[in-house]
């Protein structure tokens, strides 16, 4: 098992769009928020996500087909 | 949190969201809420301790501020005397631009050319002294020079991951130290997620993220020297490059340790914090603009590659503080960027890299704006030499004057008007 700590942004569209439930559902990914800020405009939340790492990644893969932009917790480290 | 009084000047970790406390590891995001974690000091005896004259016996480097760097005094640290860069008075930039106090903070003359030598040295020391044997970074530059100086220096395995598509000429100064040098075929946003699996996996310091805490510390000592070399006094405003915000975020917290501390006279304001970013990778500045706190991440496009973080770890902290003590974010386009070097240079006889620029450009269009009224101590932060970039400048016409001629005196007089 591995785990990953992201950062979910979201837009207005996908405000209102179970996201982290489709992701549980279909996947076989166990999530947990730690911390979020949702607005009716944007909205970000705090992930993490525990399973196998193919199945992390496929995770991640369809969380960017519907939209969200997915980001290491610590940002972009490339420097 | 326990360890107050028993001499240690370290006494744990904590999260600057929710405040949950940790001893002293190597990570760097807090387990409940995913927040930074910052170390925390044991103040009451750096107080006893620490003094203009305690600081003034100090190595003429940055380890002079030891006292206020994650280190106990009895870990030897990896030094290539870094730190105590020039504090220069610049009066011909300053008359161009209205300033009669401007002073810039030369740190391209650090051992490896830029102001990473600093939060490196700290990194590498405190992972030598915390028993590991490999340090880890991702970088197109700076970052990677300094680490792989570093390790060599203290006889650590360094692992560097570039993106593959980075020109060999970019390498060689980081090469050179031999460090394991990992080119990965794949875009930015892979670079970034396979580094932080690599951090989850195997048991390194990676710099900038499981001991990210220790390495931006250094960053303190900046402000520190400035302070000493304008005679332990705050200057009004500085200009600061951003990139991941965490060096800002630090900058702050050293500004308020002096005042905390006494090194700075008792009241002292704090001085405006400001942000400088290149418009082709501007997150911090667009939230700034928009008058909001949540930095949505861009896809970075700009010659200031150095500082060209699409998603800045700190972005809502440098708004944060830049609110709080009165200092703005401002950008600048690529063609500023090349301006401002040529400014610089032109005025002052120092050559910046493109980061450089961008600071040099934001201090120029905030004073063309009237932002000052001619007398404040404002000081710019020059983090790197142009040496390193300077495929940037050379790709533009040069409005420099050349004149080709035979070797004779004749031609010289000819050619030349003088």
């Amino acid at each position: 098992m591995a785990r990953r700590r992201v950062r979910l942004i979201f837009g207005r569209d996908l405000v209102t769009e179970p996201v982290i439930y489709h992701l549980g559902k279909n996947y076989e990914v166990v999530t947990n928020i730690r911390r979020a800020d949702v607005t009716r405009e944007e909205g970000w939340v705090l992930l993490e996500m525990t399973g196998e790492p193919d199945e992390l990644d496929r995770g991640v893969t369809y969380l960017e087909s519907r939209g969200v932009r997915v980001e290491p917790v610590e940002g972009d480290v490339v420097e | 949190m326990s360890g107050l009084g028993n001499g240690r000047r370290v006494i744990g970790m904590r999260c600057r969201e929710c405040g949950t406390e940790y001893p002293v590891q190597a990570t760097h995001v807090c387990e409940m809420c995913f927040g930074p974690l910052d170390v925390v000091y044991d103040y009451d005896a750096i107080r006893k301790r620490i003094s203009h004259r305690s600081i003034a016996a100090g190595p003429p480097s940055m380890w002079r501020y030891r006292d206020l760097l994650p280190l106990e005094d009895e870990v030897p640290v990896v030094t290539l005397g870094e730190g105590f860069t020039p504090l220069i008075h610049a009066e011909r930039l300053g008359a161009e631009l209205g300033l009669r106090n401007l002073y810039l903070k030369n740190d391209s003359m650090n051992p490896t050319n830029s102001f990473k030598d600093r939060v490196v040295s700290v990194a590498v020391s405190w992972a030598r002294a915390h028993g590991f044997e490999t340090i880890g970074c991702a970088s197109t530059g700076n970052l990677a020079n300094a680490v792989a100086a570093y390790s060599a220096r203290a006889g650590l395995e360094a692992f560097v991951f570039i993106p593959s598509d980075l020109e060999p000429g970019k390498v060689v100064s980081t090469s050179v130290f031999e460090p394991n040098l990992i080119a990965v075929r794949g875009n930015y946003d892979q670079v970034n997620r396979l580094c932080s699996q690599l951090v989850e996996t195997y048991p390194w310091a990676f710099c900038n993220i499981n001991v990210r805490p220790f390495y931006a510390e250094g960053s303190k000592t900046l402000d520190f020297e400035t302070a000493e070399q304008l005679g332990w006094r705050l200057p009004d405003e500085i200009v600061i490059p951003i990139a991941s915000g965490c060096q800002f975020v630090k900058h702050r917290r050293a500004v308020g340790e002096m005042v905390d501390l006494g090194l700075v006279e008792a009241g002292s304001r704090l001085p405006a914090l400001t942000g400088a970013q290149a418009l082709g990778c501007a997150p911090v500045y667009n939230a700034w603009k928009e008058g909001t706190e949540t930095v949505l991440p861009v896809k970075p496009n700009t010659i200031a590659k150095s500082i060209a973080i699409g998603s800045p770890s700190d972005g809502s902290y440098v708004i944060r503080i830049a609110r709080e003590t009165g200092g703005v974010v401002e950008a600048v386009t690529e063609e500023e960027i090349i301006d401002s070097i040529r400014l610089l240079a032109r005025t002052e006889g120092i050559f910046t890299e493109t980061a450089g620029g961008v600071t040099i450009g934001v201090l120029a269009k905030l004073a063309r704006a009237g932002r000052w009224k001619g007398d404040e101590v404002v000081v710019a932060y020059v983090t790197g030499h142009g040496l390193k970039t300077a495929d940037a400048v050379a790709a533009a016409p040069s409005p420099g004057r050349r004149f080709e001629i035979e070797p004779t005196l004749k031609s010289f007089k000819e050619s030349v008007n003088i």
